[in-house]
This record gives structure tokens, sequence and C-alpha cells, in this order.
């Protein structure tokens, strides 16, 4: 299943509020949590990667993997933090209002 | 914040490539083992991770994110950028708040040198700058028929005919002349300003109606059906901008004309800036005064024919007559034609005053920035000591630089801001000002493109009055800045060139309105030959079908003469067919029996005027020989005639010209005879020495131009009282003859003699207010760089007065540095107002443009100025109590 358009930041940020991850980390991670079922693009990810870091809403640092391999690993910023939880809130009451009309039964 | 900074300082361009580069490789070597755990091949593996990343090959994802990671910091250093701006204005406004006294002298001094220099600009953009408001405007040209002695003459409907049929460098000529018909109808009569064209004159120009149909060539056949052109204006004004107007007819001189058409809003008939009613000329060719020179001609040139070819094309045919086209013995057209374009017809006799204008404005825009310069420069040394800090600090000279420009920029928006306004009010009052023969006068404003001007000005200004200042500042050494010493000696020889250059151009300027103020003076001792004091004249018009014919015009105007010498408070009154000095003169060929011209010498014009028996008693022209014109010339007697003085004696040297006869206008007209001799009146202008004229008795006046008897005169009232308390009371005895008749250009004779010194009075006034400005601002350059001086040197003056130097030795002291800065810019000053005076020159009258006396007064004036500019400093210095200025620093 495709991302919708947006969500896939926010699946993000929500990635790293469990702590620093690179970005291979990030999307394995992602693909497990969803039972493969939320196919993210690699070069998209690492595109959104940079995008939040530009806003100010993710931070970077080099560091060394567990295979001592050097990666990129990514951590919220506490304007990040706030934004997830902003954005959790909008998507959920986004995601409920579909839900409840899309449930509805039909007459007859 | 600050790591980003840092951060993005460390970062150019390959950093970013190689950290993304870092990333994509790490990325792919994770995702590769963890494939390989998974049980696939290590080849497959990476190709896989390739795959997956959307690439179809390594390089081209990596391009991909390279591309869009460049174009992330792109727009990161244009932010950083914005905000530093953003900084540095902050910064600028506050170090303006903190000094508000000279932030405000310094926003007064500019906005005053854009304001005025943007409503200058305004005012001469559209005769200097821009072209006439038609389309392709550069090939309208206008065609005088050439003379001897003058450089144009208006052109005869022969001409016209003969040059239109076999000219071939025009797409379309036209003639028209003057128009001034009364409206009658439902409002009230109103006195319109008109022209009479032939067919074309609106193709000529360019511009069609806006609503109806252009003239045609059957609108201009004699004796066609009426028809009238009205301007956007007058259609909106009188017919409620009602689309049913066209093909109605309306009363015209108590004519029916039908209107035919309505011209566009925003279309300007340079020509007759007021116009606002055309109809066709309608020209009969069969009248005896057909061939007389008095309609002017335009034409349209074809595309690829200049001015001058058609001039040469035009004098060629001129030179060969052919037999088509008949001649009248006395046309003008043999001696060939001149082609002007029209935008230099138009503009040429104020170019030289606008220039002028033009000139002095940027003058004190000059002295302004000047000023405003040593403001800052002033500023900056005490400043030094900030800066000296900021630069220890590790801000490089360009950063500070950029701060000292980014404040001046700051100050001069202000200042630009402040100008527009200045401008509006400017452009007020110079169309309040402007001489009546300021063409294009309705084209004048503050538009887009004088705010456009303001803009570029204000950057240049703000880029000039920053730029030696941040020089000056960063020059110095930044260890003697933090030392807080004072003695500056470079930004001090700056500071007091600039002073010198702000007196010399002060004295530019000052010279120029001493040669116009005392050009002016000079006018007015001009005796005009004759006596302007207690003088009312106004111009009584006839109209309407009750005085259609001569003799019933003639009856109207001596019952209104009458009527008005029977006003109490009138002393005598006279009418007359012109006035001197009131426009456009009207000269005709003079003809003498006694030496007679050849009909084209046109040497022989001389001013005619038709006049009432007390004409010369009224305005006080004294009768120098014979006698003056009274009750026995009638009518149906012999016709009389007078002779103004150095006429009568060019014409007649060493002989008495009583007796001796004459003809006006065509060369076949009546005899008359000359029965005096009067004293010379300055006719057309206070400074033209023309003062050839003929005065004939109205009711014998023939007129050499079409209609026989003049429609028009203007009364004259010579009173007892103050002349303007009887306007009301000459205007009811002129009604109680005939209430339709339309009164017109009341104004006392003073106030015409006034009139026709206008445009050097406009000058005079502008370059008189440029000049007081210049030298206030020169003074307060002087008093600043004095007084600063004053104030760096209280310690050398305090070990001066303790060693024994007296109060006035401290007063010459400092008064002694601000006269030789003075002396310095007076010198500089006098030569270059010797070589600026050059631009001026036409406008001088009867004073040299070196004129030893004006250089003198001015000089004087500016040392006064410079001397109390220089004591208030001074008797400041004379005053330091060396006991303080000791413990000082």
């Amino acid at each position: 299943m495709a991302l919708l358009k947006g969500t896939l930041d926010v699946l993000v940020l929500k990635t790293l509020s469990w702590g620093p991850k690179h970005a291979y980390e990030i999307a394995s991670w992602l693909d497990g949590r969803s039972d493969g079922r939320l196919t993210v693009e690699d070069a998209a990810l690492i595109q959104a990667l940079h995008r939040l870091e530009e806003r100010g809403l993710l931070g970077a640092d080099w560091a060394q993997t567990e295979k001592s391999r050097r990666a990129r690993y990514y951590r919220l910023t506490s304007a990040g933090r706030a934004h997830l939880k902003a954005e959790t809130e909008r998507l959920t009451d986004y995601v409920d209002a579909l839900t409840t009309v899309l449930t509805t039964r039909t007459a007859g | 914040m600050l790591r980003r900074i840092f951060r993005r300082l460390l970062r150019t361009s390959s950093h970013v490539h190689a950290d993304v580069d870092d990333e994509l490789a790490s990325f792919l070597d994770s995702r590769t083992d963890a494939l390989i755990a998974s049980g696939m091949a290590p080849a497959d593996a990476r190709a896989e991770a390739i795959r997956r990343l959307g690439g179809a090959s390594l390089t081209a994802a990596r391009q991909q994110l390279h591309q869009s990671a460049t174009q992330r910091e792109k727009h990161m250093r244009l932010r950083e950028g914005l905000h530093q701006l953003r900084q540095d204005v902050r910064f600028a406004l506050r170090q303006l708040a903190k000094a508000p006294g000279l932030t405000a002298v310094g926003v007064f001094t500019l906005a005053l040198g854009i304001g005025a220099s943007t409503a200058i600009f305004s005012a001469v953009k559209p005769v200097l700058f821009e072209p006439l408001p038609y389309p392709a405007a550069d090939r309208v040209v206008m065609v005088w028929d050439e003379n001897i002695n003058f450089a144009g003459r208006e052109v005869s409907y022969g001409s016209f005919l003969e040059s239109t049929e076999r000219g071939r460098s025009f797409v379309a000529t036209a003639v028209m002349r003057s128009w001034q018909p009364t409206m009658t109808g439902p409002a009230e009569p109103e006195r319109l300003d008109g022209q009479m064209v032939s067919a074309s004159y609106f193709r000529v120009l360019g511009v069609p109606p806006a609503l109806g149909r252009d003239f045609e060539a059957i609108d201009d056949r004699v004796n066609g059906p009426q028809v009238v052109m009205l301007s956007h204006g007058l259609w909106q004004r009188r017919f409620a901008a009602d689309l049913s107007i066209i093909g109605r007819p309306i009363t015209l001189d108590g004519d029916s004309y039908t209107v035919i058409g309505v011209m566009p809003r925003d279309f300007e008939d340079v020509l007759l800036p007021a116009a606002d009613a055309w109809t066709s000329l309608q020209y009969d060719m069969t009248l005896p005064q057909a061939w007389g020179s008095h309609l002017r001609m335009v034409g349209r040139l074809k595309a690829d024919v200049r001015a001058v070819d058609a001039d040469n094309a035009l004098d060629a045919i001129a030179r060969n007559p052919i037999a088509e086209f008949p001649r009248a013995k006395w046309a003008l057209q043999r001696k060939g034609v001149s082609v002007v374009p029209l935008q230099d017809e138009i503009t040429r006799g104020v170019k030289p005053a606008l220039r002028a204008v033009l000139g002095a404005v940027a003058l004190v825009l000059i002295i302004a920035c000047v000023n405003v310069v040593n403001l800052l420069l002033a500023r900056g040394a005490q400043r030094r000591g900030e800066f000296a800090m900021r630069t220890a600090f590790g801000a490089g000279r360009g950063r500070i630089v950029r701060q000292l420009l980014t404040e001046s920029a700051v100050l001069a928006t202000l200042s630009g801001v402040l100008g527009i306004v200045v401008a509006r009010f400017g452009v007020a009052a110079l169309i309040a000002l402007s001489p009546p023969g300021l063409p294009r006068i309705h084209a004048i404003g503050v538009d887009t493109s004088a705010f456009l001007f303001a803009l570029g000005l204000t950057s240049l200004v703000g880029l000039g009055i920053g730029l030696i200042p941040a020089v000056q500042a960063t020059r110095s050494d930044p260890q003697r800045g933090l030392q807080q010493s004072s003695r500056g000696t470079a930004s001090g020889i700056t500071r007091n060139s600039l002073v010198v250059v702000e007196v010399a151009l002060a004295l530019v300027l000052l010279v120029g309105s001493g040669l116009l103020l005392r050009s002016l003076q000079r006018l007015f001792r001009v005796d005009a030959g004759f006596d302007a004091g207690s003088l009312i004249t106004m111009q009584v018009q006839t109209a309407g079908p009750k005085l259609s014919n001569a003799s019933a015009t003639l009856q109207f105007f001596a019952g209104a003469l009458d009527a008005v010498q029977r006003v109490p408070g009138v002393q005598t009154a006279a009418l007359t067919s012109q006035l001197p000095l009131s426009g456009k003169p009207d000269r005709y060929p003079v003809h003498f029996e006694s030496a007679p011209t050849p009909a084209t010498d046109f040497e022989s014009m001389a001013f005619a005027y038709g006049v009432t028996a007390d004409y010369l008693t009224t305005m006080r022209i004294p009768l120098r020989s014979g006698r003056r014109l009274d009750a026995r010339d009638r009518r149906d007697a012999p016709i009389a005639v007078l002779l103004s003085e150095s006429y009568a004696k060019r014409r007649f040297p060493g002989v008495s010209p009583i007796g001796q006869r004459l003809r006006v206008g065509s060369n076949d007209g009546p005899w008359m005879t000359i029965v005096g001799v009067v004293g010379d009146v300055r006719q057309a202008s206070l400074a033209l020495d023309q003062t050839d004229a003929v005065y004939i008795p109205s009711e014998q006046w023939r007129n050499a131009r079409s209609g026989g008897t003049a429609r028009a005169m203007s009364l004259v009232v010579r009173s007892t009282a103050d002349p303007a308390t009887l306007v009301p009371a000459i205007k009811s005895a002129i009604w109680s003859v005939d209430r339709d008749q339309p009164i017109m250009r009341v104004a006392t004779m003073e106030g015409l003699l006034e009139a026709s010194a206008a445009e050097r009075r406009f000058v005079l006034v502008v370059f008189e207010a440029f000049a007081l400005v210049a030298l206030m601002l020169a003074a307060a350059g002087i008093y600043g760089v004095l007084s600063g001086s004053v104030t760096e040197r209280t310690r050398e003056i305090g070990i001066r007065t303790a060693l024994g130097a007296s109060r006035a030795t401290i007063l010459a002291l400092v008064i002694r540095k601000g006269m030789v800065l003075t002396m310095l810019g007076v010198v500089i000053g006098i030569a270059g107002a010797v070589a600026a005076s050059q631009a001026i020159v036409t406008l001088l009258f009867g004073v040299e443009r070196v004129d030893a006396l004006t250089y003198a007064g001015v000089v004087g004036l500016l040392v006064i100025v410079a001397g109390i500019a220089c004591w208030i400093p001074a008797s400041r210095a004379a005053r330091v109590d060396p006991t303080v200025a000791l413990r000082a620093d």
C-alpha cells in the first residue's frame, strides 16, 4: 500500500520518538511495524529526513553503527516532538472521521 | 541557531554532496547486509538495494538526491541572507534612533533634496524627456513659410494646397486657425476655445475620435454643412457624457453645428491645450485675403522621410512654381519653407528655462547629500570606538562597510518616502507658479515614472552618502580607535573639502538667482511706452446672428464704449483691436507710397492697431508730432493713420512723415494718410525691442484678415479709483447695450506687464528658493565642521588659553579656519558660476553673464552668512574653561 501524501513525515517522526536512528534503521522499523503493509520508497525517505532536518524538526549527527559502520543518526528536536504531537492528533482525528463515514451501513 | 550558522559557514556545495554520498553509501550497505542476511546472493542483494533506492543505477539515485540537497542548501542560504539583512536594518534603525537629532536633520535635508528633484523632474519630464502623446510622434512636424526676418511665418491656404498636392513627403497634412465660438443653449452661454481645422488634422496627430467619426474631405467644402468635434472634457461637462450626442445639433455663435464625434479622454491637443471644439476650416480661396499668412500647418511624415528631407523637398517645390498652382504676387512661399519637428516647436521656448531649473535642483540635491555625508562623517568620528570594538571581535571590514551602507540606505529610504510627499506639494506649487506658456502642463504630475525616479535617486543617494563615511570609518586603525583618540585628521580633511564643495555649489546657485533677479529688475525698468498704472483691460466679444453684419457690430461697440465712459470713476476709455503685451501680436506688412518695397519684402512688418479716438490718451502714449485720432476720423472720411516714433524716423529719415501715405496688409488696399507720430510702445514683450506700429481708427479699420470688421475688441479703461472695484460697473454698462455679449480676460495692465515676464519670474522664484536652501545648507555645513573641530580640539584650546591666549586669539583661530574654507569655496564657486551661467544666458536681460556687481553682492552675502556660521562655534571655543578642558580627556 502506497503512503497517503503527507503521512511519511509523521511516520518518520513517530519512528524517531523511540530514540535516534539512521536512515536504514528507520526504513526497516517502519517495514516491521506495519508488517510490510506500508511501502516507503528509500529515496523518498532520505529526502524526507533531509527536509525535516532543514525545518528544524530533526537533528543529525554522524556516529558508529553496531556493525561499526559510519552512519548519520537522526533524532527528534523539541520542535519535532511538538510537531509529531499535533500531527498525530490531526491524523487520528482524520482517520476516525474517515472510518465513521466509510463504515456507515447503506440502507437496505 | 548559532550552530546552524557555523555549520553553514563550514559547508560548501561539495561538502553537501560528500555528506549525501556518505549517507547513501551507508544506507546501501545496511540494506545489502539485511538482504544477504535474508538469504540473497551478495551481488543480487546490492542490485536490489540500488533498485529500491529508486534509481536505475547508483549514480542516478545519487544525482537526484544531490539535486534536492543543493536546492535545499540554496534556500537556506537565501534565508540566512534575508535574516542577516533584517538584522542589519534593525540595527541601523536602532542606531538612527539613538541619534534622533542627527536622523531628523539628515532625513529632512535629504527629503528636501529628493522631493525637490522629483517635483522638478515631474514638471520638466513631459517637455524635456517625453515624446508628444501621439503614435510615432517624431513624425509629426510643423511647416512654416520662410521669411527674411522671422524664422517661421504662418502659411497661406494657397501654399498649403500646393505643398500638399505637389509634396511627396507626407502621409497627411493639415492647416488650422484658432476659433472661439460662444456656445448657447439651455445652460448659460460659454465661450469655447477651439480650432478650425482642415479634414486631415486628427490623422496628422494620429488620434482618431473615441466616438463618432473623424472629419472627412466632404466636411471641408466651402459652404459645406457645419460640423463640430467635441473634446472629452466638454462632452462630459456640458452633455453629461450622452452617447446620443453624435448627429445632434448644438448652437455655436448662433449657428447650428452637427456633432460628428468626441475625442478620447487622454487626447491632448498640444497645438491648443485648452481646445474643447474643432470645426472644419471650409477655406474660401476666392476671398481677397485668401493669400494671407494666417494658418498653422502640420504634417505627418512618411516613415522613411526625415524632417530635413521634407524641408528640402518643399523648398524645391517653393522655388519652382508651376502654372497649375498660381500664386498671389505677395505669397511668401517662394522663399521656401521650414519643416520643424512638432516636439521642438512646442518646447523650444521653454527648454532653456526648464534646463536651468533642472540644473539648479541637481545642485540642491548634491548640496543636501554633501551636508548629510558631513553629518555622518562627524558621527562616524564619534563611533570610531564602536567600530574598533567590532573589528576586534572579528567583524571584517566588509561587514562594517555593509552595516554603514545599510544605515545610509535606511536613512535614504526614510527620506525618499518623505521626499515623495514633498514632491507632491512641490508639483502643486510649480503648477500654480508656472508661466502661462508652459506646454503640456496637463501632463505634469507625480506619476509612476516620477516614483521610479525618486526610487532611483534614493538608492543612489543611499549609496553615495554611505560610501565615504564607510570607507572613512574602516580605514582607521582599530588599535588607535580603541584608545578613543579624538584627533582624526583623515576624516577632517574629507569634511573640510566637502564644506568647500558645498560653498562652491551654493555660490553657483546664488549667482544664478542674482543674475535673474537683476534681469527682472532691469526688465521692469524698461519703459513700456505707456502708463500701466490704474489701467484696466478686458476683451469684449461679439457673437450671434444679431451682430452678423459690420455696421451692427460697430454700433454695438460704439454704444458699449459710450456706456462705459459714463460709469462714475472712469476717466477715459477706448477700444483697440489688440493690446500690447497681451499675447499673440497682430502684424501686417506695411507698404509706403514714398519708398515702395517689393511685395515680398516683409522687413516692413508692423503691429497694426485698430483703435477708437481716445486710445492714445487712455494709454498715455505721447504724441510726438501731427495730431491724434479724433471725431473727424469717421467711417467715410479719408483713412488716417498714426506711426510709432522710431518707425517713422527709420522710414522717413530727416523728413516729416505727416501727409505721407501707406497701405496695410495686401498691396492693393486703400491708401491711408499719416496724420501723426506717437511714442514707441513695447508691443510683444518688455524684453523685445520691436516697436514698429501703425494705429488706424477702428471705424476705418479695413481688416486685412477675414471678417472685415473685428469681432472682438479690447477695452482699456483709465480709472480715477482702484481699477479692480470698477469691473462690475463696467461689465454691466456693456451688458446694458447687449446682454448676450461675452466679456473675457479681465486684467489690469500692470498684471499684463507682470505676466509678460512670467517665465523669467518663474525661473527666478525657483532659483531663489533653491539658492536660499543651498545657502542655509552651506552655512549648516560650515557650522557643523567648525563645531565638530572645536569639540575635538577642546583640549588644545584649553592649553592655549592656559598658556595665555586671549579670547580674541581663540575667536580668530576658529573663524580663520571657517573663512579659509569659505574663501576656497568662493574661488571655486566663481569659476563654476561663470561656466554654469551659460545655461541661463537666454533668460538674462540687460545684464552680462559675468556681472561684477552680482558676483560681488553674492560673495558678500555668502561671506556674511558664513561668518555667522563661524561665530557660534568660535565664541563657544573662546568660552572654553582651561581647567575643565584639560580634565576632559
